[in-house]
């Protein structure tokens, strides 16, 4: 029944933006780690979101399919003092842009609240169904 | 009597039906706001809806010559009205045509059509109740 459907649909959508908000998260958290697990510095992550079918073939939920790294390249800082300097005395710092996060953290949170109101509405409309003849 | 029972329940019934497909619809476009190359879709309500009273299937089939060939893919349906890509007024970069605003009003408007087919419903069941009364 579409009406059930929409629950799928509406929570691969908080799933996937919840997954998008985790990865600005890690992006924001690691700003300034000039090293990481391969011992490179930190590079940003973006998830990649795809429309997938689900249930009906008229109805799209989403599905992230990879988190890809940024390839923007590495913010170099002089800092010759510091223990990840190169030879020159650059640091290079992670290729996080701040804004971009914040502006990616504010979208992320807007598009789950919509899914939650669709859910809810769904779910309104499903009690008001049962209600039928009563 | 049976039968008069389901010519004075089917539309009702036809509408509520075609609105949760509707409303499936939109909610798909809601989840996959953010998701690239996605593009809104959504059916034309009256149309969809005189062809599921007149039973009649708005789909072209695909004509064969030879019991070999593939049926075809005449395209997803609500009740055999083809659901339709949105024109795009406002078109973004990365391809996708979802306009939040345009999605939000139709799925709260289809919401408000589905609430009232359900009291139309439940009036048409409590007059019959009150005809039967002894």
């Amino acid at each position: 029944m579409s009406l059930f459907n929409i629950f799928n649909i509406a929570g691969s959508g908080m799933a996937a933006q919840s997954q998008r908000l985790n990865v600005v998260a890690s992006n924001l958290a690691n700003a300034d780690s000039t090293t990481s697990s391969n011992g490179k510095p930190y590079r940003a992550k973006e998830v990649v979101f795809s429309a997938t079918p689900m249930g009906a073939a008229d109805a799209q939920g989403v599905k992230v399919v990879s988190v890809a790294e940024s390839t923007a390249p590495m913010k170099l800082v002089y800092d010759p003092g510091h223990p990840m300097a190169d030879e020159n005395g650059y640091v290079s710092m992670p290729n996080v842009n701040v804004v971009d996060e914040m502006v990616n953290m504010i979208s992320a949170s807007r598009s789950y609240q919509n899914n939650v109101d669709v859910l809810n509405t769904s779910k309104t409309l499903l009690i008001k169904t049962l209600t039928i003849g009563q | 009597m049976i039968n008069k029972l389901d010519e004075a329940l089917r539309f009702q019934q036809t509408v509520l039906n075609l609105r949760g497909a509707r409303q499936e619809l939109l909610s798909s476009n809601i989840a996959n706001a953010d998701t690239p190359g996605y593009k809104a879709r959504d059916f034309d309500f009256a149309s969809a809806l005189q062809n599921a009273v007149a039973g009649s299937a708005g789909k072209l089939p695909l004509v064969t010559t030879s019991a070999e060939h593939l049926a075809g893919y005449t395209g997803s349906n609500a009740s055999g009205t083809p659901a339709l890509y949105r024109r795009p007024d406002q078109p973004s970069a990365d391809g996708n045509t979802v306009n939040m605003d345009v999605e939000r009003a139709q799925a709260a408007d289809n919401a408000l059509h589905y609430e009232a087919s359900v009291n139309f419903l439940s009036a048409r069941l409590k007059d019959m109740t009150t005809v039967l009364q002894p």
